[in-house]
């Protein structure tokens, strides 16, 4: 029914429409939104009104000065850097975007199952999720990387994998919040099969929890893949990238820094926006995200 | 009227500036004055303002909230106008306030003896060396027990009555002129409530102190109070002597809320007081109360009535302070159900619906760890040796205080807790499995449950109708139209109406979430219905009407229903029998008049003794002291170590024997029959 | 009390038995191993392959060579780097010094700043010094660590030419010679640290300053500042410890990419080489040790909210 029943309802309908217009009457979330969306669209239709070729290399133009052909001036190979920041956030925002809503579905999945099981099992999985945790993200990531390159079908699932599993921790400790609460009590009484415990009373209230934890994972896992690309294991030349972008116009700062300005202030617009939007709507949401640890 | 009072308020009004900007007043034109050695109550349900009232005269305001008209005076001072430094010199000195929820009111990290001193240390010429006696002396003033041990104790060792015990001593140690209390028993047990409030009675008597009493329960105020000061809607409904207010309330409100209190001395259910007050902000044309009055007229919804005294020397917010007379006094519909109920199940005797067998539960669950690195006996049961049967059509009353396995009880009944040995027998053959997933559709449909707090039990995510779709879908696989026109018809038997299909429980008050609660137990059609401390969360008006609406379900259908209840007045008012529990452990069970009217149980003599009637001839009697037991003891009667009536050894090596009266009532006590 | 710390510590051990076991799995399930690595993969001939992997012992079966691996990190002996020929616990040893100075410095500023701002803007919420503080602690917090790196060096280095935007002393240097090299990592570490630590403390002051208790202190007639030190603090900076371990954790672990930037010879530019050069015992070494740290800083962390918390401290020794 839940589906169904979600379109449907109008109280149902209601409430999400009533979340959104809270997080946009937010400064915070007015602001953080309106970058999102920005970004996003940028990324899509930026093929389109590029002015310059991201390949075109112009020896003529190496390391000019940003001028009325090229707003942003060019890089040390000569190619328009304007033109290569408006599309230097198409592969993070790919990845990322993909990667995200899987990390949220596998860690969020895991995390509910154990949350539910408890026992000996939930300790033991508790164990191996701490030791992963221990380990710095940026270990982990390289190993696979270096051994299995830098595609797509690399970065999606490992990136997919490593921050699903804080996820893990998070929709368990959310599960134990919501499995103590009366309600479930009393679905459990009546006799309702587990799963339709899990889908109707258990899914609805975690799910706030993990939507909120799911804009933050977006906004960590832009950090690592830009991060990536900056150390040079992220996306290969030529294709523009904005943490590659910055690694490379670093060389020449010294007498060129206009070279970082323009990936600099789109990368971080991008990920200031989602952390802006996650804020307004946890607060929306009325989870207040700060009081958790930043792990 | 000469001298202006101790604590003087005048025309104060209190409000704060909501997100569209507008001034929201919470409180309106509130005028109150307290003398010195009297003592005033101020009464109201929740949200009516009194506690911003209480917190008012010392100068503070909750954040957000301000004065934003009148004055607060204290002993000739301008409350509002004083500086931090001034202020701080009178708040915890002379004027001190004893909070509500004193567990959360102790800072956690500072140790008792250190807290009291620091009162001391601020409100005292006392020299620091002197403190440690002090203190010592204030806590045994307050009556704790060992006080030179406890001053090292942090305030989360102590039980809920000791935290209100020390936050007294700390109101104290500043040798105040008045005292605020907000709340001061609230969430207490009966006992201790009763304890405190004489503490309190003594100590205002003693020292010749003001007194504001802020609290909801009329019963607690009659016992403290000289005068009452009724709130409603942010507003003094009513000001008089406390014989005046409570005897004969010259407020349609006053009488409203006077009414739906259950009292032992009644047989009948209380009378409902139906709607509910103004939410802060709410446009109000005429009188706040006009929505709920029975005597309201054109004159009362258009024009708001000034505060008036009348010749016999109450105020009263009231256009008809004379025809109060003209409102219901008794419930009578209810109390002929109930009179008829009661007959129906003595003459009926059909059978048992279901039978309690030798049941025990213990919830201590030794983990790994502690199976591996520690050695020692397993605790006594939480529950033990319970049997009872409950029959067909009637109520079963479960009384006890905190701690006395009631509920768990029932979460065993309702199959969430799997007894440690015993069993259950539904309608005197089928024996019930322990554990929920495996018994029988049959089964689960016929037994359904209503939680305390409806906050917590309806999940927030669904609507209404989706809450009441899971029993009707389960059980009678109802769909579309049919599932429609069911819930409806469920609904408007809780007295709702079809427009709540589509809301969020957060979209509806107390009461009516708590109907929904009732209407999906019944939607069930269940034979036995688990009511766990249902009323318990509510306003006393609210609580009257879910009561009277659960009384009348069950006189349609015919459901039988076990009452889980702290409150000993709402357990007579709605059970046909009763059983009191102390310690997990059967005290004494019988029809409800004769557990009310005795022969008693010890414990079932203290803990009506302590009951506290809205009557202000009443008065407590208290037998025992109010020491809370975490563990039961291991052999004899639970009650050995409380017992006032304590006969010796025997108490403490044999399990009491059962004494036999009239009518099933059964005694669980050494003592003899005839000296019960 | 006893079992608690016990058993504390026994969870903790476990946690690290099962990293090894991660660590070591996951380079096994790697294709390759240190030989193939060794003689440039695949034009190795497979005579001298096996002869390799015979003289570093990888043809035995993979949990022996497990078991001898963590015994020798359990006596210190992590065993020797592929290419180097070197002991890689004296290799490790340097770099960690160095990461280990630059964690020292990063928390010295960082730690008492985040506590000190982190009160005032809970203290003044909603107010000029909160909005002003916490808008710049969004932008520390959010913005990478490299841009912010590259944005310091740019304009204190590159325009104003105050310090210096890149280390240039190696490894095993005393460590006067690190100044005044240092001191940018130390503010962008600091930086990003001081507002993870602020904001929690913030939100737990609020938090705490919300409590009945501080309203209680109040109307008690505490005054303000002595109701703020003696009341509230120390019940809203209880839960910063667990936070500031974290960090530390974070700050000892390997802050790569700042190193890279500042070119620090600190432990995590050794895990880039590493991984690059493939030089597995190395990573192997620096995973662990890591990972050690991670999990002792947490242990340690909380045990002493149990012995700061009174609640918890008498729920285990008065039973």
């Amino acid at each position: 029914m839940s589906t169904a029943a979600l379109t449907e309802n109008p109280a149902k309908r209601q409430r999400y429409v009533a979340v959104l217009l809270d997080v946009m009457s937010r400064p915070s979330g007015a602001i953080g939104l309106s970058l999102v969306v920005f970004h996003v669209c940028l990324a899509i239709i930026s093929p389109v009104i590029a002015p310059y070729d991201f390949k075109l290399q112009d020896a003529s133009l190496m390391l000019s000065q940003p001028s009325n052909a090229h707003w942003l001036g060019a890089d040390h190979l000569g190619r328009d850097i304007f033109s290569r920041t408006m599309l230097g956030g198409r592969e993070a925002l790919l990845v990322t975007g993909i990667a995200t809503p899987l990390a949220v579905l596998w860690g969020g999945f895991v995390g509910i199952l154990f949350g539910l099981t408890g026992g000996r099992l939930d300790e033991v999985l508790m164990r191996i999720v701490d030791a992963f945790l221990s380990l710095p993200w940026i270990l982990k990531m390289l190993v696979l990387i270096v051994t299995f390159g830098t595609g797509l079908e690399v970065l999606i699932p490992t990136l997919a994998f490593f921050y699903g599993i804080p996820v893990i921790r998070i929709a368990r400790a959310a599960t134990h919040d919501v499995i103590a609460r009366d309600f479930v009590w009393a679905a459990k009484a009546r006799g309702h099969s587990r799963i339709s415990i899990i889908w109707r009373e258990l899914l609805p209230n975690v799910l706030d929890t993990l939507m909120v934890e799911g804009a933050m994972r977006w906004s960590w896992m832009l950090l690592a893949f830009s991060s990536l690309s900056f150390l040079g294991f992220g996306v290969s030349p030529p294709t523009p990238d904005w943490g590659l972008m910055i690694s490379d116009a670093r060389g020449y700062m010294s007498f060129a820094p206009w070279g970082v300005i323009g990936p600099v202030v789109a990368l971080s617009s991008l990920i200031i926006g989602i952390n802006l939007t996650a804020d307004a709507l946890a607060k929306a949401l009325g989870i207040d995200r700060a009081q958790k640890a930043p792990v | 009227m000469s001298a202006p009072a101790f604590i003087n308020i005048q025309n104060l009004s209190v409000g704060y500036t909501s997100q569209s900007g507008e001034i929201i007043r919470v409180l309106r034109d509130v005028s109150l004055s307290i003398n010195r050695g009297e003592s005033i109550g101020l009464v109201g349900e929740s949200g009516s303002g009194k506690s911003t009232l209480a917190l008012a005269a010392l100068g503070f305001f909750k954040r957000g909230l301000r004065a934003l008209e009148g004055d607060v005076e204290f002993d000739g001072i301008d409350m509002l106008a004083l500086e931090r430094d001034d202020l701080q010199a009178i708040r915890g000195g002379r004027l001190a306030l004893i909070p509500q929820n004193s567990g959360q009111s102790l800072t956690p990290t500072l140790r008792i003896g250190q807290q009291v001193a620091e009162a001391l240390r601020l409100h005292s010429q006392l020299d620091e060396s002197d403190f440690e006696a002090r203190v010592v002396e204030l806590l045994t003033q307050v009556r704790l027990p060992e006080p030179a041990t406890l001053v090292s104790r942090f305030p989360h060792e102590l039980s809920g009555g000791q935290q209100q015990r020390v936050a007294v001593a700390m109101a104290l140690a500043g040798e105040p002129d008045a005292l605020l209390l907000d709340e001061p028993t609230t969430g207490l047990d009966v006992t201790t409530q009763a304890h405190i409030l004489e503490l309190l009675r003594d100590l205002a008597s003693e020292r010749n102190m003001a007194m504001l009493y802020v609290s909801h329960d009329l019963g607690a105020i009659s016992r403290v109070c000289d005068r009452v000061v009724v709130m409603y809607a942010g507003e003094i409904a009513l000001k008089g002597t406390t014989k005046q207010v409570l005897l004969a309330p010259r407020h349609p409100y006053a009488h409203g809320l006077l009414a739906s209190i259950p009292r032992l001395t009644q047989t009948s259910l209380p009378l409902a007081l139906d709607g509910r007050p103004p939410m802060p902000g709410e446009t109000i044309t005429g009188c706040a109360f006009a929505d709920r009055c029975g005597l309201a007229d054109e004159r009362c919804r258009s024009t708001p009535p000034a505060l008036k005294q009348l010749e016999s020397g109450e105020e009263v917010r009231c256009f008809h302070p004379d025809r109060i007379d003209q409102l219901p006094v008794v419930n009578k519909a209810a109390a002929n159900k109930t009179v008829t109920q009661k007959g129906e199940v003595s003459a009926d005797h059909g059978g048992d619906a279901l039978g309690l067998n030798q049941l025990a539960i213990s919830y201590a669950k030794p983990s790994l760890w502690n199976q591996l690195f520690s050695s020692g006996s397993t605790p006594p049961a939480t529950v033990d040796n319970i049997n009872i049967s409950i029959r067909t059509g009637e109520t079963l009353g479960l009384v006890g205080e905190s701690g006395s396995g009631k509920s768990t009880i029932l979460k065993a009944i309702a199959g969430l807790i799997s007894p440690k040995t015993g069993h259950l027998v539904l309608n005197g053959e089928a024996r019930l499995t322990p554990k929920v997933e495996d018994r029988p559709a049959l089964h689960l449909r016929q037994i359904q449950m209503i939680f305390q707090n409806p906050d917590d039990s309806l999940n927030p995510r669904h609507t209404i109708a989706q809450i009441l779709a899971q029993p009707l879908r389960l059980y009678f696989s109802l769909t579309g139209e049919e599932l429609r026109q069911r819930s409806i018809e469920l609904l408007e038997r809780v007295r709702l109406g079809s427009h709540y299909l589509d809301r969020l429980p957060s979209q509806l008050s107390g009461g009516e979430k708590q109907r929904v609660a009732v209407a999906r137990a019944f939607a069930a059609e269940p034979a036995i219905v688990l009511c766990d401390e249902v009323t318990s969360a509510l306003d006393v008006s609210v609580q009257a009407a879910v009561l009277d609406l659960l009384n009348e379900l069950k006189t349609q259908q015919g459901t039988t229903y076990i009452f889980v209840s702290h409150d000993l007045a709402v357990v007579k008012a709605i059970s046909n029998r009763v059983a009191v529990l102390y310690q997990g452990r059967l005290c004494e069970i019988g029809p409800a008049d004769a557990v009310y009217s005795g022969p008693f149980h010890p414990y079932t003599d203290v803990l009506l003794g302590a009951v506290l009637e809205p009557d202000p001839d009443f008065v407590p009697k208290l037998s025992a002291d109010d020491v809370v037991e975490l563990s039961p003891p291991e052999t004899g009667c639970p009650f050995q170590r409380r017992c006032p009536r304590k006969l010796g050894k025997i108490c403490e090596t044999d399990t009491p024997p059962a004494r036999l009266f009239d009518n099933g009532h059964q005694i669980n006590c050494h003592i003899p029959e005839t000296d019960l | 009390m006893l079992t608690m710390i016990l058993r504390r510590i026994f969870l903790g051990l476990a946690t690290i038995s099962i990293v090894s076991l991660i660590i070591f799995a996951g380079v096994e399930i790697l294709p390759g191993d240190a030989c193939t690595q060794y003689l440039e993969q695949d034009q190795a001939d497979v005579e001298l392959l096996e002869k390799c992997r015979d003289d570093l012992n990888l043809n035995r079966p993979a949990h022996q060579r497990y078991t001898e691996w963590a015994l020798g990190a359990l006596t210190g002996d992590l065993g020797m780097s592929v290419n180097g020929e070197a002991k890689i616990s004296d290799l490790v040893g340097a770099r960690f010094a160095n990461s280990l100075l630059l964690a020292f410095f990063a928390l010295l500023v960082g730690v008492p700043l985040a506590m000190l701002l982190g009160v005032i803007t809970g203290l003044w919420r909603d107010r000029k010094p909160d909005i002003i503080f916490s808008t710049i602690a969004i932008f520390a917090m959010t913005i990478p660590e490299f841009v912010s790196a590259t944005l310091l060096i740019l304009v204190f280095s590159v325009w104003l030419g105050w310090l210096p935007g890149i280390v240039l002393t190696s490894a095993g240097s005393p460590i006067s010679e690190f100044f005044p090299e240092i001191l940018l990592p130390v503010i962008v570490l600091s930086l990003v640290m001081t507002a993870h630590v602020m904001r929690m403390v913030r939100s737990s002051v609020i938090e705490v300053m919300a409590s009945d208790y501080v309203q209680m202190a109040t109307l008690k007639g505490v005054p303000y500042w002595q109701m703020v030190f003696r009341h509230a603090l120390p019940n809203a900076l209880l839960p910063a410890i667990n936070v500031v371990a974290l960090t530390i954790a974070w700050l000892l672990g390997g802050v790569v990419v700042i190193e890279v930037v500042f070119n620090y010879p600190g432990l995590g530019r050794m895990m880039i080489d590493a991984i690059s050069d493939r030089d597995l015992p190395v990573v192997q070494a620096i995973a662990l040790i890591v990972a050690s740290i991670y999990v002792c800083i947490n242990l340690t962390a909380d045990l002493m909210t149990m012995i700061a918390n009174p609640k918890l401290r008498t729920m285990y020794l008065r039973k």
